[in-house]
């Protein structure tokens, strides 16, 4: 049982790790999913893209934000077989935006989309790694 | 949030396969003709579902086409431009040896000053149209980085020229000679348009084929912009957040912050926690700080390459957040949408900010006693009182801090810790029983106030200082009860007195019972005008009109003044929080009002070594506390070079959840050493339901779990 102690208008409850075995009888209001105010992830409930959500940090807002709404939105819309694929333009000047600020878009992303890479590929882990080690010898060229 | 972490992820490998892919294609394609060498159809796979076999090829092929095509194209009528231009210019070097005086010396120079300008832009395919009309040959181009997307020529005219940059006009009214945005056609060529529409002073310039206005100064001095769409008065965290929230949400917003600081917008959490525990000597100078990740980065939110410069603000083709510092805003003019600087300036605005935060409160004591005293003492708010609060750490015996809330109880632990290394002395002195008196329950504040003595602290508590005086050397603070205490430095923490200078001329509301600019719910003071941070007493639909000076409020309120500055109409509604550390063992995260003087119900488990701040971090793996919550918000617990200690058996308020009451209702939760649970104490707030049984309402919170 809790062990309970008043302090004056404080209130003090000691409990055991059984004493909360039990699961909570404790009610909360069911979520609106449509509630207008609430603070909304990555994709709103209309479908469209929510350029202020945290998660994005500051790519929507940055030096190459536009370059990134459009390549992003290219790719959330897109209904072909792969996601994106005639988006190809739109990531190539993000791309070459960001190179520019390596300061705002600091290249060890690289190291992370690695793994990234390594797990979104159905077919075949060789892919990845060939993708990559294309990307590293043409990095050179993207001089524009 | 981890769906949009997920998105990102897939989006990542494309983005890399997608430029991997045309560059791959180009080379090829350049050099075997139109002859495709295979590649492996894996490129494209690689994003998240699987890749088609020959329909990749042929696609391939048609990229490689296209890019090719659409190469060459660029690359031709770019050589014609600079040849016809070339030409141009040396019929006019001749024409113009011919012309009256006034107009031979600004022609001169100009087409040779364009011309080394144009060639630098002709290769970059900046030209972004001609007609062929030699006489009206007056294509606009942008700045590079953003003309270089342009691949499609665009045909522009003289016409306009006098619309295009009718942002170049605004802000150079004082200075014409911004030649490169107005070029005149000079008498004879055939069309009639004689765009002479700008001042006279204005340069002969013929129609040149223009650069960019950034690279070509010439002897122009670039001015500040007079009108900014977006105005952000104040340079902290409120103002950042906003400006983020509008270019997210306007593109090609145009943002000005200004400020009086002589910094780039920064987060100041670190200032009173992290940047006390770093190992790097330099990190007064750095300002950089590691996280538990062992990531470092630096309390400003981005460095100075994301800011455009003020007076590039203007002609940004895709615009950007300018922030002018050492600049104060000492006027508003709410009717005619302006405000004054303090160096007589001028700026209109569409949209306004007010960010101005506070002052750090002095006790009137100290500001009578004179300069001796005054100058040995520090009001802590900023990155220099941080450096100089450092410097005096170092060279001082004894330092005082007065004040037991956050700030002061950060310090003292901050400089507690010092103290173990350089046998400096550190006392906190304040009004309450406890550290943390205002906002912890009694038996909480004088648990807390043991932990932090053993940071190495001297506590004087129910202190109220009568006076201070200067004495042989040392400060003597004499309190009211006769105690009287001798230190070399004081570090005064007794609040933050919000700045509403600007309330008068502005004809802005005051609040008188929490202080600050009157806000409604949606955060606006009157038409056009927003308040956020420190300085906003806004209408908190859920708890009531409020005052709020922590971290996570100014980046929910500056996100939500920026939203509603772009049309959005949200009022306030998601729940800031604010955390605090004391030490290794004493971390907690809290959200709502949070007021000793509510009745409480604290429900408490036994602690394990594992539930402190720092085991906090690494269990989870994020160097960011709270990175769930915003991702601006800085960051992580107490650095701690000791081990956490075992928790002792007696240690009663290890960790557990504390509820504050106001009519039976929550209106506030501390997390005590309790982490990653703050979405559910938000959502108990935001529900406002009277709970019969608290103890049921902590067990949703899991206090015995990690």
């Amino acid at each position: 049982m809790p062990t309970i102690i008043e302090e004056g208008k404080d209130t003090i409850i000691f409990v055991t790790k059984e004493d909360h075995e039990a699961p909570s009888n404790a009610e909360l209001v069911e979520e609106d999913p449509n509630d207008p105010y609430e603070e909304r992830g990555l994709i709103l409930p209309s479908g469209e893209i929510n350029w202020n959500c945290p998660c994005l940090g500051g790519m929507a807002s940055g030096p190459c934000g536009s370059e990134f709404k459009e390549a992003f939105s290219c790719f959330h819309y897109s209904k072909e077989e792969v996601k994106g694929s005639e988006c190809l333009d739109q990531f190539r000047s993000m791309q070459e935006c960001m190179q520019r600020y390596p300061e705002l878009y600091p290249q060890e992303d690289e190291k992370d989309e690695k793994d990234k890479q390594e797990q979104a590929t159905e077919s075949g882990a060789n892919a990845a790694s060939e993708g990559q080690k294309d990307n590293d010898t043409t990095e050179s060229e993207v001089k524009s | 949030m981890l769906k949009c972490r997920a998105v990102w992820r897939k989006l990542a490998p494309l983005a890399r396969s997608a430029s991997t892919q045309c560059r791959h294609n180009v080379k090829t394609a350049l050099n075997n003709g139109r002859r495709q060498a295979f590649v492996p159809a894996t490129h494209m796979s690689t994003g998240p579902a699987g890749g088609g076999g020959s329909e990749n090829t042929l696609y391939v092929v048609l990229v490689g086409a296209a890019c090719l095509g659409g190469g060459a194209y660029a690359y031709m009528t770019v050589r014609g431009d600079s040849k016809r231009y070339e030409e141009r210019i040396s019929e006019l070097a001749s024409r113009s040896a011919k012309e009256a005086p006034e107009s031979q010396p600004p022609v001169a120079p100009e087409p040779e000053e364009a011309a080394p300008t144009s060639e630098e832009s002709a290769p970059v395919a900046e030209l972004s149209g001609e007609t062929e009309s030699a006489s009206a040959e007056e294509p606009v181009t942008e700045t590079p980085p953003e003309a270089a997307e342009q691949a499609a020529p665009v045909l522009a005219e003289a016409e306009p020229v006098a619309e295009v940059p009718p942002e170049a006009v605004e802000e150079a009214p004082p200075v014409v000679e911004e030649a490169a945005e107005e070029p005149v056609t000079e008498a004879p060529p055939a069309a009639e348009p004689e765009t002479v529409q700008e001042a006279p002073t204005e340069p002969a310039v013929t129609s040149l084929p223009e650069s960019a206005p950034a690279p070509e100064p010439v002897s122009a001095p670039l001015t500040l912009p007079s009108h900014a769409p977006y105005l952000l008065i104040g340079g902290g965290t409120a103002s950042f957040a906003a400006a983020r929230s509008i270019r997210a949400r306007d593109p090609g917003a145009k943002v000005l912050i200004v400020t009086d600081e002589p910094n780039l917008p920064y987060m100041r959490p670190p200032l009173s926690k992290e940047l006390w525990f770093s190992d790097d000597p330099s990190v007064t100078e750095t300002l950089r700080f590691k996280q538990w990740n062992g990531k470092e980065r630096s309390i400003y939110f981005q460095p100075s390459s994301f800011y455009v410069k003020p007076e590039e603000l203007t002609s940004a083709e895709n615009g950007g957040v300018a922030v002018l510092t050492g600049k104060k805003v000492i006027q508003m003019d709410v009717r005619g949408n302006k405000v004054k600087l303090d160096d007589d300036t001028e700026i209109s605005y569409d949209k306004c900010l007010i960010g101005t935060g506070g002052v750090p409160r002095n006790l009137q004591v100290i500001e009578k006693a004179g300069d001796e005293v005054m100058n040995r003492t520090t009001l802590f708010r900023k990155i220099e009182d941080f450096k100089s609060l450092d410097n005096v750490s170092r060279n001082v015996k004894s330092i005082t801090i007065i004040g037991g809330g956050f700030l002061g109880s950060e310090l003292a632990c901050a400089l507690g810790r010092r103290s173990s290394e350089t046998g400096l002395e550190v006392i906190q002195m304040f009004p309450e029983k406890g550290n943390m008196g205002k906002v912890l329950p009694e038996y909480l504040s004088n648990w807390t106030t043991e932990k932090v003595k053993k940071e190495g602290v001297r506590i004087v508590p129910e202190a109220l200082v009568k006076s201070v005086a200067f004495k042989e050397d040392k400060l003597e603070i004499l309190l009211k009860d006769g105690r009287q205490v001798k230190t070399d430095h004081i570090v005064a923490a007794v609040g933050l007195e919000p700045n509403v200078d600007l309330a008068k001329s502005a004809g802005l509301e005051v609040d008188s019972d929490f202080g600050g600019y009157r806000v409604n719910a949606e955060l606006q003071a009157r038409s056009n005008i927003w308040v956020a941070g420190d300085a906003a007493c806004f209408y908190d639909i859920r708890l009531g009109r409020r005052r709020v000076e922590h971290h996570d409020h100014a980046v929910v309120s500056g996100r939500l003044a920026g939203e509603n500055m772009t049309g959005a109409n949200k009022p306030y509604w998601h729940q800031s929080m604010f955390w605090s550390d004391l030490g290794p063992d004493v971390g907690y995260e809290a959200i709502g009002i949070v007021d000793s003087s509510l009745p409480t119900v604290g429900v408490f488990a036994k602690a394990t070594s594992k539930d402190t701040p720092k085991a906090a971090t690494e269990q989870s793996g994020t160097g960011i506390r709270s990175e769930s919550e915003t991702e601006a918000t800085a960051v992580t617990p107490v650095a701690s070079s000791t081990p956490a200690p075992v928790m002792e058996h007696k240690d009663e308020y290890g960790k557990g959840v504390i509820f504050y009451l106001r009519d039976k209702v929550v209106v506030g939760i501390i997390l005590w050493n309790v982490f990653n649970r703050m979405p559910i104490a938000r959502k108990i707030i935001k529900d406002g339901e009277e709970h019969a049984d608290l103890n049921e309402v902590a067990k949703l919170f899991n206090i015995h779990e990690d």
